[in-house]
């Protein structure tokens, strides 16, 4: 049973400002519900006033702009999986957004609701990170961007002020002829891990350039493995697309891992070093031009 | 606080009071005397509350009524009726997809929103649009039998 609260549906950026300036953390953002509703049926969070962000203009934009691609922060998973703009520049976006949760969350869930409540099992979180996501940050006071790594601090908890509303996320498409994955694995509701891995090759085609890699809902947020990427460049990659570099052994022993419903912590570092293994092979066949088919138990391959 | 909303129900326009904390599921139900809906897990997992909104589907137990304001809304009551079953129900009864009953509504209610939109689905179209309609009886192989043979004998 939910609480009784006040339902505001601002229709300007300014209305939503001067809301959340008077009810300060009384007020809770509102867009799809679909995470926030469910925290208030079970009595966890109780807003005196639900601020209903869905009817301000222009929020639920997804558009190709300079130098990538900006989602706003109502769009639902559903408008990004047939997002002409993401299926061009980022398709493997519009493959994850498909394999969000369920078809009805997808159908009303937003992309902003889904980065600012920071449920530590979110794909997108994890997903963004490799494409080096920025969120922005609306207030009366102005507006900011902040990376999205500095944005999640945390299971729940993000660096938006209460005065604040997140309005889009931006995403910057990869380099050139990079190629990449994502992979989730879970037999619950929510991935119990995913792992973003993205590779460009350079010029002579036979070894790592660039790399991007990160890990999620395993710990308390998502992180990109920045000391592996770092060893990945230089590295041949056929080596990597056969497992026969030991390049990656040891890279999840520094990851922050939580124990919850879905495993230890132990368990989820050693199913972590399986899954960037996994997906390195298969970002590395996909930049060599030779995609295999890969399928692993109870894991979605995009 | 409440609001006065006006929505079509299966065809028929319908105007009630509500609390603005309602749950649609629970105006349906309660309200409107339309029972096929069903609260199981309450946490948008199962599927078993799923009704159609504009013809996409949603989790009645995670929606406020409020949205649904304006909008056209269909249960598995407006599917068919006894004497003239909607092609997925008589596809269901035709395949044995159903045993409890419990998961049915939402099953069909997913299904004729996939047909919707894709009206000659692969099995894998199926299995990955259903994969939130949970059935605990069936084992979901006659759910998707039933709902692949009602589209390729659609006209």
């Amino acid at each position: 049973m939910i609480r009784p609260f006040d339902l505001r549906r601002p229709t300007a950026l300014g209305e939503v400002g001067a809301l959340l300036g008077e009810y300060g953390d009384a007020a809770a953002l509102y867009a799809g519900g679909t995470e926030l509703l469910l925290l208030m049926k079970e009595g966890f969070v109780r807003p005196r006033v639900l601020v209903d962000v869905k009817c301000v203009p222009g929020l639920d934009r997804v558009t190709a702009v300079a130098g990538g691609i900006e989602i706003g922060a109502t769009a639902s998973h559903r408008s990004v999986e047939r997002s002409e703009a993401v299926r061009a520049h980022a398709p493997l976006v519009a493959g994850v957004a498909r394999h969000v949760a369920n078809v009805r969350v997808r159908a009303v869930g937003t992309v902003g609701g889904n980065l600012a409540f920071a449920d530590p099992h979110s794909d997108l979180a994890t997903l963004f990170l490799v494409f080096d996501a920025r969120v922005v940050l609306w207030s009366l006071a102005g507006e900011r961007e902040l990376p999205l790594a500095d944005f999640v601090l945390g299971p729940y908890e993000t660096a938006r002020r209460d005065d604040e509303i997140l309005t889009a996320v931006r995403l910057r498409p990869w380099h050139a002829g990079a190629a990449g994955t994502y992979l989730k694995f879970g037999v619950h509701e929510r991935p119990t891990l995913g792992v973003a891995a993205v590779l460009t090759l350079e010029a002579d085609g036979q070894t790592v350039a660039d790399a991007r890699l990160a890990l999620g809902c395993i710990g308390p947020r998502p992180q990109r493995l920045g000391v592996l990427e770092t060893r990945l460049c230089g590295t041949p990659i056929a080596d990597i697309a056969q497992s026969r570099t030991g390049v990656t052994d040891g890279a999840a022993d520094a990851i922050d891992t939580l124990t919850d419903l879905h495993g230890s912590a132990d368990y989820k570092r050693e199913m972590a070093q399986v899954f960037l293994r996994r997906a390195l092979r298969l970002a590395a066949s996909r930049a060599m031009g030779q995609p295999v088919d890969a399928r692993y138990p109870h894991t979605v391959v995009c | 606080m409440s609001h006065d909303i006006a929505l079509t129900v299966n065809g028929r326009r319908v105007e009630v009071h509500v609390p603005v904390h309602a749950l649609l599921l629970d105006v349906l139900r309660d309200r409107l005397d339309l029972k096929g809906a069903k609260r199981s897990c309450d946490l948008q997992v199962c599927g078993a509350c799923t009704v159609l909104v504009d013809g996409a589907p949603v989790s009645a137990c995670t929606y406020l009524a409020v949205e649904a304001d304006g909008h056209e809304v269909l249960t598995v009551e407006g599917l068919g009726s006894p004497g003239a079953l909607h092609p997925l129900q008589q596809s269901f009864i035709d395949h044995g997809a159903v045993q409890c009953g419990f998961c049915t509504s939402g099953m069909l209610l997913s299904a004729v929103a996939l047909l919707d939109e894709e009206p000659s689905p692969t099995e894998a179209d199926v299995m990955h649009h259903l994969r939130g309609n949970l059935c605990r009886c069936t084992g979901y192989r006659k759910i998707v039998d039933a709902i692949l043979a009602c589209a390729a004998t659609a006209p």
